[in-house]
């Protein structure tokens, strides 16, 4: 976090990510007087419009034109300021994607973009208001920070940090309100870096987003069966931390992830890429949405549906617990 | 002011030393967008050599104006202005589309000093262009910015989207220029997808229109002074061009949209365009 950089806000349990992001925001509109936030219409919606009711010269509505809004941030960026710009995940990272990557990530431009609705946060809406996909988009773009914050607190931290980190970052948040996974800011949010959650060592649940509270809960209910179940918080998806994959895959050597996203390509499919280039075995589990259009229904439902709950969570923990993995007790030669 | 007749003459010179530079070019880099680079060498020779207020040692100069390139394509012909400039080296141009060299086709602005802005999808560049000039009215500055498109773009939805925000802000510190060559890759644009009335489209739009013969720079400067002026909207100049203008078996042949040269065509390119302004400048 940026020194001497503080926010608060009250109720931050009771808050959803899009409404604690944007009193932040309006918050560091004060030290950082070169913001300009912008939206296409939805800033009621992700609630960017909170900056806009303290800073009204420093807000910009474009209407419903995201692929414009994308390059006009670029442009205001070139011009010096620097933008942070809101819409839905899908509208950002599919309809808009071309300007996401060629006016702002190939350009390395100093944007800051904070998606809402992400996943199926917004489930009764349906598969165009869904966005399983946005994850593999943008971790796939270079220069783009892709980070992914558990809840409302995390959000306000994350928002924050990406002032003083350089180059495009993506915040992905959700829709309405969800249960925190932490109590209060200060736990040493740094972006890139893993917070583990809780220590174990039979299995390790690595999850992001609405995912993390999930895990935790897993974690209580497998622990009472009598297994040892870490949880890493990989709220940045993207520079992923591979040290603490890694060390899950030393000392725990069974591996699950979490995610508000297509199997396909997410943090799953990061998590992945790390342990296959470690050489070393590993049983692994992704879950997350499998590869179809999810059905419509409330976030919960769907947590539920597709398993990606504590309850889900637990039971494909209790099947990865049978997979036999071949031991391999040489660990110095290869790291 | 208008401009005089021995401006004139000295941006004819110019655009004479960049169309041959263009085909050099072409020849060296084993082929390149030609056509479209010399259907925008004279409204481009009009800018940085009369209008735009910059400063080529100081490309990043806060208070230069702006120049987009939204017609990427257009980079080899920009490319040449630039390096006349003194940009940059401009023998570094021999290395145009080699392997590792800072030019490719479509300029990327953290390898090309002068370059504001990488382009190269089209659409884009105008919503660039429209955050630039919302960047400087937003921050009390008066620098103004250019964005030259091609006309084949105006398809692209996003050049309407970005056109109807630039109306909406009164974004009078913007220019755009079209170069309107009426060729696309695959023939005339009129055949593909009308585009006119163009000046109708964007004046419906908010816009303050001009329309002008793009390489007559009496008519070019009138066009930029009167864009300078206007307050209170944006203004666009729709340049009627020709595109290979300059060489006369690529003027309105949209084969040559992109091409290559060998040693007898590139002589006779020069050849042709020695003609030509041997002819204006008479």
């Amino acid at each position: 976090m940026a020194e001497g950089m503080t926010w608060t806000v009250e109720d931050g349990d009771r808050l959803t990510q899009a409404e604690i992001y944007g009193d932040v925001l309006s918050q560091l509109g004060e030290k950082y007087t070169d913001i300009i936030a912008m939206t296409a219409d939805l800033a009621k919606s992700t609630k960017i419009g909170r900056f806009e009711k303290k800073f009204p010269d420093r807000f910009i509505n474009v209407g419903i034109a995201e692929n414009s809004m994308f390059g006009i941030a670029a442009g205001l960026a070139l011009a010096g300021l620097r933008p942070v710009v809101s819409t839905f995940a899908v509208f950002t990272s599919l309809r808009s994607a071309e300007q996401v990557r060629t006016d702002i990530c190939y350009q390395n431009l100093n944007v800051k973009i904070i998606a809402t609705h992400a996943g199926i946060s917004f489930g009764q809406a349906g598969t165009t208001h869904h966005c399983t996909e946005d994850i593999a988009v943008m971790r796939s773009f270079a220069n783009m920070t892709v980070i992914v914050p558990a809840d409302g607190i995390e959000t306000g931290n994350a928002v924050v940090a990406s002032m003083e980190w350089p180059g495009p970052v993506y915040i992905r948040i959700g829709r309405g309100f969800e249960p925190p996974a932490y109590k209060n800011k200060d736990y040493g949010f740094e972006i890139g870096k893993a917070v583990k959650m809780r220590d174990g060592t039979d299995l390790t649940i690595i999850a992001c987003g609405v995912g993390v509270l999930q895990a935790m809960r897993a974690a209580e209910v497998l622990e009472k069966q009598g297994l040892s179940v870490r949880v890493i918080n990989m709220h940045t998806v993207k520079p992923i931390d591979r040290d603490v994959i890694i060390e899950a895959v030393k000392e725990t050597r069974r591996i699950i992830t979490v995610e508000e996203h297509n199997i396909v390509g997410g943090l799953g499919s990061a998590v992945a890429e790390v342990i296959i280039e470690s050489g070393k075995a590993c049983a692994f589990k992704k879950l997350g949405i499998p590869d179809i259009y999810a059905i419509v229904g409330y976030p919960e439902d769907l947590y539920h549906y597709y398993k990606i709950d504590a309850d889900g969570i637990a039971e494909a923990a209790s099947e990865l617990m049978g997979k036999e993995i071949e031991e391999d007790e040489d660990w110095e030669d290869e790291t | 002011m208008p401009l005089g007749d021995e401006e004139i003459k000295e941006l004819h010179k110019k655009s004479w030393q960049i169309r041959k530079m263009i085909v050099e070019i072409t020849f060296t880099a084993g082929g390149g967008h030609i056509g479209g680079s010399l259907s925008q060498t004279d409204v481009l020779v009009a800018l940085y050599y009369k209008y735009l207020n910059i400063d080529p040692k100081r490309p990043d100069w806060k208070d230069r104006d702006r120049m987009i390139l939204s017609k990427g394509h257009g980079g080899l012909g920009w490319a040449a202005i630039l390096g006349d400039k003194g940009y940059f080296d401009r023998e570094q141009l021999k290395d145009f589309n080699k392997t590792g060299s800072p030019f490719g086709m479509h300029l990327d602005r953290l390898k090309v000093p002068g370059c504001d802005a990488s382009t190269g999808s089209l659409g884009h560049g105008l919503a660039i262009g429209v955050g630039l000039a919302l960047g400087a009215k937003k921050m009390g500055k008066s620098w103004r910015t250019y964005v030259m498109m091609g006309d084949g773009e105006l398809c692209e939805g996003s050049v309407w989207e970005a056109s109807i925000i630039a109306a909406h802000h009164g974004l009078d510190n913007l220019t755009g220029l079209v170069d309107r060559n009426k060729l696309m890759i695959d023939g005339p644009t009129e055949d593909i997808t009308t585009l006119e009335p163009i000046e109708e489209k964007f004046n419906i739009f908010g816009w303050e229109t001009i329309r002008i013969d793009g390489h007559d720079f009496a008519q070019i400067g009138d066009a930029i002074e009167k864009a300078q002026e206007t307050k209170g909207k944006p203004t666009v100049i729709i340049c009627d061009t020709i595109k290979g203008k300059g060489v006369d078996f690529m003027e309105n042949e949209f084969r040559w949209h992109y091409g290559g040269l060998d040693s007898d065509l590139r002589d006779k390119a020069l050849e042709s365009i020695d003609r030509y302004y041997s002819g204006i400048l008479a």
